[in-house]
């Protein structure tokens, strides 16, 4: 009895809050509220069809895509460079470390607004420093493609940190000769950091892009929200925040739905090739 | 070149780019301090200035209000809290269950809760959610804010892993002295669990404290909305701009999340690396 007795807590709210939503998105997915929103119309499949014959829905499907896979390879990149720097432990090591490290303890919603602020036109440093050395003027939040380099300058500002901490924890398990080699030594350690200590991590790679997918598809809505509210125009609506308009500035129930539906079926594939590659991954570490 | 030449070149080379990156990663944090002391003159003033003349408080009373900060303060910390209570328990119940039980349905049950790991219901499912809390008639309360979060795949692993590591002989020799499995539970595994509970409870609070989409849609009435709503709400009611109040803001819903992580650094990297990686 006992086993059954401690799972409780957790399934409850696993099948409630879980898997109930779950299933009921798939229903609504198939419906229309009438007009007059009294009435469930079933519809079929025609909410996916709209959405597909939707120019915006296929817009925000491409700016998620761009958006995510720049992100990503940003992110996964920088941190891999920062913690081999971080691996040499040289004097003040310490320090770095936490002042690298802060973000991640920083909200979305807050990186979006530090750099708001920064990038704003007329009191934003970093708009004061790109028009001092660069002669570059840019409203960075209202104009294209801007817009989208600010989003992803915030989101990899915020996300480095995590990825930072997993390889530098990695990075300890490779043998002391194979870095010491590795790092700073001209052009052949160069090589051999790409070709030997990131092959030796591609599991923590593995993790971590995996893990990066979710943070730039979904925790960047509060970035998006706060920095370019999805604009100028749609330019920047990613699938999330095109869910959240549809749900619940246009109100459609039936539509935002589907697209729950959709966004549940990207996930399910992202757990798939999780489970299904990284369990031979992660043996031979 | 001599080796330890060599060397000493790349520790200076290395010293210089982390310098770099370290001031550069932690310039909006930095400025975002300064922002906040400055007078509304200071801020507009060109070219941008990077410390302030003195420390202008007045920033923080209008911070204060202008939105309902301390309310949402307050509101954070609830629901922060709640959240952390709610997956320690029920992440250290069910983690003890897998690691020390064997039953029926013990694999199906695990594969329907693994399969939840990269789900992130406060976002993906935010219409069927939001439904069901209507149902409910939770919208506007703290419970449409705490209970859906109070368990999670990741803490139950934690901890299922972390109790597998505890040697079984201990187990046994407390089963052989006559305790019950509750209280092997409560009197030598929890004990044991200190800094894993500790690490745990570190970064919940953190991701409870940081949600946004979810208090946004399922909170009406702003006495109760979130301090990450409110920093929100500091730039759209700041219709002038003044940016010093809004980074008033920003530094006060800050604090308490950059602060533990400061303060108790080692322990939560060691946690957050240990709730990602397997075996």
């Amino acid at each position: 009895m006992i086993p059954y007795v401690l799972l409780v807590p957790t399934f409850a709210i696993i099948v409630i809050f879980i898997y109930w939503p779950a299933v009921y998105s798939f229903k609504m997915s198939f419906y229309r509220i009438s007009p007059f929103g009294n009435r469930m119309i079933y519809t079929g499949l025609r909410n996916f069809g709209r959405l597909f014959q939707s120019s915006e829905y296929i817009h925000s499907i491409k700016v998620t895509a761009i958006y995510v896979g720049f992100s990503v390879l940003l992110t996964v990149f920088t941190a891999f460079f920062i913690a081999l720097l971080l691996n040499l432990k040289v004097p003040g090591t310490p320090v770095y470390k936490a002042l690298i490290f802060i973000p991640y303890a920083i909200s979305p919603a807050i990186s979006g607004t530090l750099w708001t602020f920064l990038l704003n036109p007329v009191v934003g440093h970093v708009n004061y420093f790109l028009s001092k050395t660069f002669g570059i003027s840019v409203d960075w939040l209202t104009s294209k493609p801007y817009a989208l380099y600010a989003l992803i300058l915030a989101s990899v500002w915020k996300v480095v940190p995590f990825d930072t901490i997993f390889y530098l924890a990695g990075i300890q398990d490779v043998p002391d000769d194979l870095l010491e080699a590795a790092t700073l030594d001209g052009a052949s350690s160069w090589t051999k950091t790409w070709r030997i200590v990131f092959p030796l991590l591609s599991p923590i790679t593995f993790y971590l892009v995996i893990m990066n997918i979710i943070s730039f598809m979904f925790s960047s809505f509060a970035i998006i929200d706060v920095m370019t509210s999805g604009g100028p125009g749609d330019y920047t609506t990613t699938m999330i925040y095109r869910l959240y308009l549809d749900a619940f500035s246009f109100q459609k129930t039936g539509i935002a739905s589907a697209e729950s539906v959709i966004l549940f079926g990207i996930m399910a594939v992202v757990t798939f090739v999780y489970f299904y590659f990284g369990e031979r991954k992660v043996h031979y570490q | 070149m001599k080796k330890s030449t060599r060397k000493l070149i790349n520790t200076i080379v290395a010293e210089v780019i982390l310098i770099t990156i370290a001031l550069i990663v932690s310039l909006p944090l930095f400025l975002a301090v300064s922002i906040s002391f400055q007078s509304p003159e200071e801020v507009f003033s060109y070219p941008p200035k990077i410390l302030p003349k003195g420390l202008y408080l007045k920033n923080y009373v209008d911070a204060f209000n202008l939105v309902p900060l301390a309310r949402l303060i307050l509101n954070s910390t609830i629901m922060a809290i709640a959240i952390t209570a709610g997956k320690l328990t029920t992440g250290l119940l069910s983690g003890y269950a897998y690691a020390n039980f064997r039953f029926k349905g013990r694999e199906v049950s695990f594969a329907l809760l693994f399969a939840t790991l990269f789900l992130p219901a406060e976002t993906v499912m935010i219409v069927p959610l939001f439904l069901i809390m209507k149902k409910f008639g939770w919208i506007n309360t703290y419970w449409a804010l705490t209970i859906p979060f109070m368990a999670s795949a990741t803490n139950t692993f934690l901890f299922r892993q972390h109790f597998r590591s505890i040697p079984k002989e201990l187990e046994d020799a407390a089963r052989i002295d006559g305790a019950t499995p509750m209280q092997y539970f409560s009197k030598i595994l929890l004990p044991l669990s200190k800094a894993m509970i500790g690490g745990a409870a570190i970064i919940n609070f953190v991701y409870a404290w940081n949600m946004y989409l979810w208090p946004l849609i399922v909170t009406m009435e702003d006495k109760m909305k979130t301090v990450q709503i409110g920093v929100r709400m500091l730039i759209s009611s700041e219709s002038a701009n003044n940016w010093g109040v809004i980074m008033a803001g920003t530094i006060v819903v800050l604090i308490p999340t950059v602060a533990v992580f400061l303060l108790l650094q080692n322990l939560f990297v060691r946690s957050l690396v240990r709730s990602g990686m397997k075996g």
